[in-house]
């Protein structure tokens, strides 16, 4: 046996050679390739959609040019850019309502997500009775459904509201469901042995344990949300984006239709950065545990 | 105080995994479990831990029925939760024990030098390597000041060079702070290098099928491994085990 002679190599013997403090030489995964690709991964991964864009838009401008479309039936890039900016007071005064709205339903959906979620960990009956219902509630078309919110509730912000939350909370509660119940049933062995009851195991274990799987669930319903809000205002609204579209669409205004569309399209992607921002605040740990 | 586990059955449905287990472990004491996988050792923690009820038998302190209080309980895995730093991972039964946070702190930290952790107090637990997981995971229930560790095979998923070491380095503190020892473990050598006395469970549905003191002085260090009583001691229960689907 030379396990005297191999130890100093493969395991630091603590009490003889006190470790020192410095990290990566010693540490079990050496994180150096990771740190890498992370730095180049902001450029990396930004660029080639962008370039994607920039190349279909360069053909469509050459297409409308070199066949000579009308700008009713489809208005070029640039003339989208040039109307849009012309009108830059107006779709800002329209992109407003449809943020608040959207940020209002999103808060709302954020809520009964959690509600339902924590319920339905907490309580097995809950389970049963719920989760048929929220896959259930899913299947409502919500385009007959938005039409009924503005007979009911009016032109307000309440109809927005209930749409936007209707089509977002699923996908968050049914992430946290799931990110929940991804708990090592071992932890909560672990965790009873410490003399911890069912609201512990929740707290240090289940909670934790489930918010990368929450905040995949955030990016998906952030995107959905604009959507909806579009939708909802299609079909009825005092000012937004999605009313702005259906007016414009009836006059015609085809490039108008289609800066609003890029508004939206500009106010998604900034939301969807965004939860990347609250997850590094909320939960830094996810990043270098997820890739 | 002397632990005593008298006539203890589990049966999960009909699956039959301890069969009228009965030991005692005194204040100090260094006792290994051994047996097949799958014989029931773990469950066998799960019982002292609190974790599994018993269908018969009693674990009794003093002649008392036994609380959860009294076993400090490292699990197999090493459960060391990403989201938490390494000084938060072994305050984790202090926090659940309802002390607060910054004194939580202070207790675990003063261990983080003898258990070879210093400097790593804010390293996420993916920075650890193997050896320092297991140590942190040691830390984490040692700092609980329960009477009896419960160690679930806490060297079985390091190599061999490593697993070496830290038993040393286990004997070593061990002897320092005085500590009362159940530790579970397939590895032979191990069993008898730590130990002051084997107990080695049949296979399933299991029972102490025998029992061996290692009377080897202490600290014990790398040259015991070719004491004459060691030896016999480690061929003692190989035989055991290997006679262990006939018992
Ligand atoms: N909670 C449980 N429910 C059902 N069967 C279990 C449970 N825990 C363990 N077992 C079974 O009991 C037997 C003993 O398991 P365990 O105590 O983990 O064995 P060991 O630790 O000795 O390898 C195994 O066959 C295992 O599948
Ligand atoms: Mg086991």
């Amino acid at each position: 046996m030379t396990r005297a002679d191999h130890r100093s190599r493969t395991e630091p013997g603590p009490p003889s050679s006190p470790p020192v403090p410095g990290r990566a030489g010693r540490t079990g995964r050496a994180p150096a390739p990771r740190t890498a690709r992370g730095r180049t991964s902001l450029l990396g991964r930004v660029a080639p959609p962008v370039l994607v864009v920039l190349l279909l838009l360069v053909v469509w401008q050459g297409a409308v040019t070199a066949l000579d479309v009308r700008p009713q039936v489809l208005p070029s890039p640039l003339r989208v850019l040039e109307q849009g900016w012309a009108f830059r007071a107006v779709l800002w005064a329209n992109t407003l309502p449809t943020l608040q709205v959207t940020a209002v339903g999103f808060a709302v959906s954020l809520a009964v997500g959690w509600v339902l979620a924590v319920g339905v960990d907490f309580s097995p009956w809950l389970r049963r009775a719920l989760v048929p219902l929220l896959v259930a509630s899913q299947t409502l078309p919500i385009i007959a459904v938005a039409p009924l919110m503005i007979i009911w509730f009016g032109f307000g912000l309440l109809p927005k509201v209930l749409v936007i939350a209707l089509v977002t909370f699923f996908p968050i509660a049914v992430g946290l469901i799931e990110g929940f119940a991804r708990a090592d049933p071992e932890a909560a062995n672990l965790l009873r042995s410490m003399g911890g009851g069912r609201w512990a195991e929740f707290r240090y274990v289940r909670l934790p344990g489930a918010l990368p799987s929450f905040f995949t669930a955030l990016r998906i319903a952030i995107t959905y949300a604009v959507t909806g809000a579009i939708f909802a205002e299609y079909v009825g609204a005092r000012a937004g984006l999605g009313i702005y579209m259906a007016q414009q669409k009836n006059s015609f205004r085809t490039d108008l239709v289609l800066a609003a569309v890029a508004v939206t399209a500009l106010v998604s992607v900034a939301l969807f950065g965004l939860t990347y921002l609250v997850e590094r605040v909320v939960a830094p740990w996810i990043k270098g545990a997820r890739r | 105080m002397k632990i005593t586990v008298a006539g203890v059955e589990v049966a999960f449905g009909d699956l039959p995994v301890l069969d009228g287990v009965s030991f005692d472990v005194a204040t100090g004491e260094f006792v290994s479990v051994l047996g097949p996988s799958g014989c029931g050792k773990s469950t066998l923690f799960g019982v002292l831990a609190g974790l599994v009820a018993p269908d018969h038998g009693r674990v009794l302190v003093d002649g008392a029925p036994a609380g959860r209080e009294t076993f400090g309980y490292m699990p197999q895995k090493d459960l060391l939760f990403p989201w938490r730093t390494v000084l938060d991972n072994t305050t984790l039964g202090l926090e659940v024990g309802g002390m607060r946070r910054r004194e939580a702190r202070e207790r675990a930290r003063e261990l983080f030098a003898p258990f070879g952790l210093a400097g790593f107090e804010r390293s996420r637990p993916a920075e650890l390597s193997g050896g320092m997981r297991q140590r942190a995971a040691l830390l984490r229930t040692v700092v609980q000041d329960r009477e009896v560790l419960l160690l679930d095979e806490p060297f079985g998923a390091l190599d061999s060079l490593t697993r070496t070491a830290m038993q040393e380095w286990l004997e070593e503190v061990r002897g320092r702070f005085g500590w009362t020892v159940l530790l579970i473990t397939h590895d032979v050598r191990e069993a008898v290098f730590l130990s002051d006395r084997v107990l080695v469970l049949s296979s399933r549905p299991a029972h102490v099928a025998r029992e061996v003191r290692i009377d080897l002085p202490r600290p014990r260090e790398v040259g015991v491994l070719t004491d004459p009583a060691f030896v016999a001691a480690e061929a003692e229960l190989l035989d055991t085990l290997r006679g262990g689907t006939r018992l």
